[in-house]
């Protein structure tokens, strides 16, 4: 038997398809589907004009994440529309017997932080999800596909999608990330090189030995910006770290079933000489604190460097360029560092997790929020905010004079009332930096990671952490 | 459910020039607080719209009607809401053509049955000038010839030729399709070992 030479993306492709169709795409089956409020209530809708139901209501859960505000809870909801949305998905999760974790269940939270904590998400699955961030479950060795809502309805009626089988890029990481450099700076680095549409067609594999020295909540953090790249799936072999996440947590397989499930895990793993479609290496060593100055997730530059000018950039990005210094208000040649912040916000399924608010909070320890600078903390889901409050954080921050707040989405989308106004800049830790992202169309957003928003917070401009750290 | 076969879309063009236009920039995500896909067109690029006081391509008279919208690079980057073709659909838009699409983006519209067609640059460029010339000039996006025509010129266009022979054969309705595997579906699930619960 010649030794094997298949990557992780291809074994789970292999065990879940269940059929190749003429198209060329494969039936794939979805080990789990995560469903929220924004893009499933039509998915219903055009299920129940066919007649069909919920093929298999127990690989689907359900959480409301997007539209929750993050002060005051109480049903109803102030806003009605957003209470319309709640409303529509208790009823379809009712009709459909599918597991809902609304906040009566102490565990509801952003769909992508609370998968991963209840040991839904797992290696080698077939995850989908109406969102395009869903690429974080990729941090367990899953296959994880952002869909549309059509793709919605497909999951919901047959438990499957149509999928073209994705390319694999390996992504190399070496060297121990400098002191206040985590994976947000990693990856804005890893997107800033390889642009915002380098992925498409591509599945990453983030591997080496940065990626191994990452614990679980930084990978996520990893696979979750990997759409921003343009591939829509990311992830990362599982390993020891990854089961000892999953061991105990709810829906993780307990007791015998745990360690037969280890083996079967390990399996799946890309083989030691596995072949990809392209191979690309980064030293993280040499990575500075990322901020975004621009429009996009690759108008990243490191908190050290200078603002772009039209003139320091290929012909092929000078439209893109002009197009983002004209809107960010800020200016060609100036240092990043330094730019004056409105606002920050700390949360989204990037950076709302548990090792997020305790990294943010050891900065919040060493000040006070900047007079006139709105700070928003957001846990990412319930858990998160109960091992908070037990750890002591929201009164760190509070101390320091930041507002914490309830889980959702938040700020990130600003689909609850957490919005910026007018031309606000926000230091802020979710993914995406385009136009009118924080709610306020010619609002402004820098993303970084939350060393990095909290120092923001304290100083009220966009400050090197590596300063406060030392 | 089957749905109908796409073998070519003709009208007029709509040139909206950028690259990388997000999907928060066509349905801005205030605008997604619904339950259903009807209305999203009259929010259609809103705040680009509103900033460009009138002047956004679709607000142009020249453009009125146009069914064919010709972007740039990257076009639907961002998140996988399909309220973003959807707001495209019902404001009137039945055929992309740009240098490229975003995965997510170019997935959605194949799965409403709306053809997504990459050009070169150049032709990309040349068929957005030919436009601005003549706003009159009829286009088509003809999938089975694996072009895009514009007057007398014609312009290689590509599409991935599993969506092309879905959307020609009129097999983009994805549930039908994975329906018909039947039994299948549960058979391939009690072989996975986490759906059997080890």
């Amino acid at each position: 038997m010649t030794e094997s030479k298949r990557n992780l993306l291809n074994k789970v492709w292999d065990a879940h398809t269940v059929r190749e169709l003429p198209s060329g795409q494969s039936q794939l089956f979805i080990g789990t589907h995560l469903i929220h409020e924004v893009t499933s209530p039509q998915a219903f809708a055009m299920l129940r004009e066919r007649g069909l139901k919920v093929r298999f209501p127990d690989r689907t859960f359900a959480t409301v994440d997007h539209i929750i505000p993050t002060d005051d809870t109480e049903r109803p909801l102030k806003d009605p529309l957003a209470e319309a949305m709640f409303v529509e998905i208790e009823k379809n999760t009712k009709e459909g017997g599918i597991t809902f974790f609304d906040q009566g269940s102490g565990h509801q939270g952003v769909v992508h932080v609370m998968g991963p904590e209840m040991g839904i998400t797992q290696p080698g699955m077939t995850v989908a999800c109406g969102d395009s961030h869903t690429s974080t479950h990729g941090a367990f060795g899953a296959v994880a596909f952002g869909i549309g809502t059509s793709q919605v309805r497909d999951v919901l009626a047959t438990q499957c999608i149509t999928m073209k089988r994705l390319k694999v890029r390996k992504i190399c990481v070496k060297g121990t990330p400098q002191n206040g450099v985590n994976a947000k700076d990693i990856v804005l680095h890893i997107i800033r090189t390889l642009g915002v549409n380098g992925g498409t067609g591509y599945a990453y594999e983030y591997a080496g030995p940065t990626i191994s020295d990452m614990d679980m909540e930084e990978r996520m953090t990893l696979c979750n910006m990997t759409i921003e790249g343009g591939a829509r799936v990311g992830y990362v072999n599982p390993d020891e770290k990854t089961f000892e996440y999953l061991r105990g947590r709810p829906y993780a397989p307990q007791g015998e079933a745990f360690e037969r499930a280890k083996e079967w895990w390990k399996s799946i793993s890309s083989d030691e000489k596995a072949e990809y479609d392209d191979i690309v290496h980064f030293d993280a060593s040499i990575i500075a604190p990322t901020v975004t100055w621009g429009i996009n997730p690759s108008h990243a530059i490191g908190v050290d460097e200078n603002i772009p000018s039209s003139e320091s950039v290929s012909e092929d990005e000078r439209g893109s360029v002009v197009e983002a210094l004209e809107y960010m208000k800020l200016s060609p040649n100036a240092p990043i560092a330094g730019t004056p912040v409105d606002v920050v916000f700390i949360g989204s399924c990037t950076n709302g997790r548990i090792s997020d608010l305790r990294a943010a909070a050891e900065i919040a320890k060493l000040g006070k929020v900047a007079d006139g600078v709105k700070a928003l903390v957001v846990p990412g889901s319930q858990d998160v905010e109960r091992q908070a409050l037990a750890e002591g954080l929201p009164e760190i921050f509070r101390n320091a004079g930041f507002e914490y707040r309830q889980p959702g989405c938040s700020m990130c989308l600003a689909m609850n009332p957490d919005q910026l106004v007018g031309d606000q800049v926000c230091a802020s830790t979710s993914n995406r930096n385009f136009k009118g992202r924080q709610g306020s169309p010619t609002g402004r957003t820098l993303l970084m990671s939350p060393v990095m928003a909290a120092a923001a917070a304290l100083t009220g401009k966009v400050t090197d952490v590596r300063e406060m750290l030392k | 459910m089957s749905s109908t076969s796409v073998e070519k879309i003709t009208g007029r063009g709509c040139p909206v020039p950028g690259n990388d236009i997000d999907t928060d920039r066509i349905i801005p995500a205030r605008f997604m607080k619904v339950v259903t896909f009807d209305g999203l067109g009259e929010h259609l690029f809103e705040d680009a719209r509103e900033q460009a006081n009138g002047k956004h391509a679709v607000d142009d008279k020249r453009f009125e009607g146009a069914n064919i919208l010709i972007a740039e690079r990257n076009f639907g980057c961002g998140s996988s809401r399909e309220h973003a073709p959807q707001a495209l659909l019902r404001f009137g838009f039945k055929a992309f053509i740009a240098q490229s699409f975003a995965e997510i983006f170019a997935g959605n519209c194949c799965a409403l049955g709306l053809p997504a067609v990459c050009v070169s640059e150049a032709d990309g460029k040349a068929l957005a000038d030919a436009v601005e010339l003549n706003p009159e000039s009829e286009i088509t996006v003809d999938l089975v010839a694996e072009e895009v025509r514009c007057g007398e010129t014609v312009y290689p266009a590509s599409i991935p030729a599993g969506v092309r022979k879905q959307l020609v054969e009129g097999t983009w309705d994805a549930t039908a399709v994975l329906l018909e595997a039947g039994g299948d579906i549960e058979t391939k699930a009690s072989s996975i070992p986490y759906v059997q619960g080890f």
